[in-house]
């Protein structure tokens, strides 16, 4: 087996550059090495221009997700040797705005995560002396939803996300549905103003790659899927009792 | 290694640094026309959405077939001899195919909506699908003894 392999990776600067173009760079394969690992190797030894985003290298901050050979994944998770004799291509997450190389803007997505109040909602005055108690059961309805990292490849993974750039999005739906599903939370309803709207729930056409995608084993096509239920139900509920509400 | 920036070079520092307004615009990616051809999943997303059409076009030559049946003999033997010829049944084929592949990945997303808790546990993805290709599977066979003349 070869000692070295080919990254064809993503270049692009802003000041110069009007689209990407790729890069090649021979790197050592080492059988320890991550992606992560030789994109390092390259601004360290190689080429210091190159930008990218990294932080703990064990698959917890979610802010290293990059397009390896056209599929989303978290470079610090994803061993390069799997790609040998290679080449392989590294580029930015797709249908995100590119900054620079392999960096992304995501002020949309954290806009569309705030609409969704991805946080305990309270409507009453309730004040706990202690904290609330919740059943392993209940825990259990929303724990897979809560190991979302904001890593964002399920935008990346989601064809609806790159053709409607209104779409809230699978990371954003399935924590608001972690919320729901919260016996804590009180916020179901001013969620759903936001989630049922057409560039919510109703966008998704069951593509199911976000659920494929996700390093932590969350499943947002499930959450949305579910959503739309809840979403039918809550239509119904207000059509045949209009004044059933307050 | 040693960062040399032009603008800066052979002036003095300033307590006051003087930052560029200028703000390189991000690259904004399109998505290609042929996006669903650039992975087996995407592709047999499409194929899966497209089979609505199989759908809807087998609905049309059923009830142009029925129409046939209800005008007379002469009618649906003309309607007969159109289906014998070979681009319709090529096209019928395909027209099957697709409508397969359509029940098929109809039922096993089932269970993305369907209950998914049974007797307080959480339901297996094949229990929630099962009623449904179980209650296909005997409608089909009900439809076949009919067609073959056996009830």
């Amino acid at each position: 087996m070869a000692d070295t392999i080919i990254l064809e990776v993503e270049r692009f600067h802003p000041e110069s550059d009007t689209e990407p173009s790729y890069q090649s760079f021979e790197v050592p394969l080492r059988d320890d090495w991550m992606v992560l690992d030789a994109l390092n190797h390259i601004k360290d030894q190689l080429d210091g221009s190159l930008a990218f985003r990294w932080s703990c290298r064990m698959g917890i901050c979610g802010s290293c997700g990059m397009m390896i050979n056209g599929v989303p994944m978290l470079t610090c998770e994803t061993q390069l040797i799997n790609f040998a004799p290679g080449p392989l291509r590294v580029g930015p997450l797709a249908h995100f705005p590119v900054i620079k190389d392999l960096v992304v803007e995501m002020d949309d997505f954290m806009a569309k995560l705030q609409k969704v109040k991805p946080w305990i909602v309270r409507k009453d005055d309730f004040q706990p002396e202690r904290e609330f108690i919740q059943k392993p059961a209940q825990m259990e309805t929303y724990h897979q939803f809560s190991l979302c990292i904001n890593c964002t490849l399920c935008y990346a993974a989601c064809p609806v996300s790159g053709l409607d750039s209104n779409f809230i999005g699978p990371a954003a739906i399935a924590l608001a549905h972690r919320y729901n599903l919260d016996s804590r939370d009180q916020g179901i309803e001013d969620r759903l103003d936001i989630v049922s709207q057409h560039e919510g729930i109703w966008d998704c056409t069951v593509v199911g790659e976000c659920s494929t995608v996700c390093p932590k084993g969350v499943d947002p096509s499930l959450a949305i899927q579910q959503y739309k239920l809840t979403a039918t139900k809550e239509w119904f509920k207000s059509f045949l009792l209009p004044r059933g509400k307050n | 290694m040693v960062q040399v920036v032009p603008v800066a070079e052979g002036k003095e520092l300033t307590a006051m640094p003087q930052y560029s307004t200028y703000q390189p615009k991000p690259y904004k990616p399109r998505m290609s026309a042929y996006w669903y051809l650039d992975q087996w999943h995407y592709l047999r997303y499409a194929m899966r959405e497209s089979s609505s059409f199989f759908v809807a076009y087998f609905a049309v030559i059923t009830l142009i077939g029925i129409a046939a049946l209800d005008t007379g003999p002469t009618a649906y033997a003309h309607f007969q001899a159109l289906m014998r010829s070979p681009a319709i049944i090529i096209l019928n084929a395909l027209a099957l195919a697709f409508i397969l592949l359509h029940a098929v990945t109809w039922f096993l997303l089932v269970p993305r909506v369907a209950l998914r808790q049974f007797l307080g546990k959480p339901t297996p993805d094949i229990i929630a699908s099962a009623p449904n290709f179980m209650v296909w599977f005997g409608a089909s066979v009900i439809v076949a003894l009919f067609i073959l003349r056996i009830i």
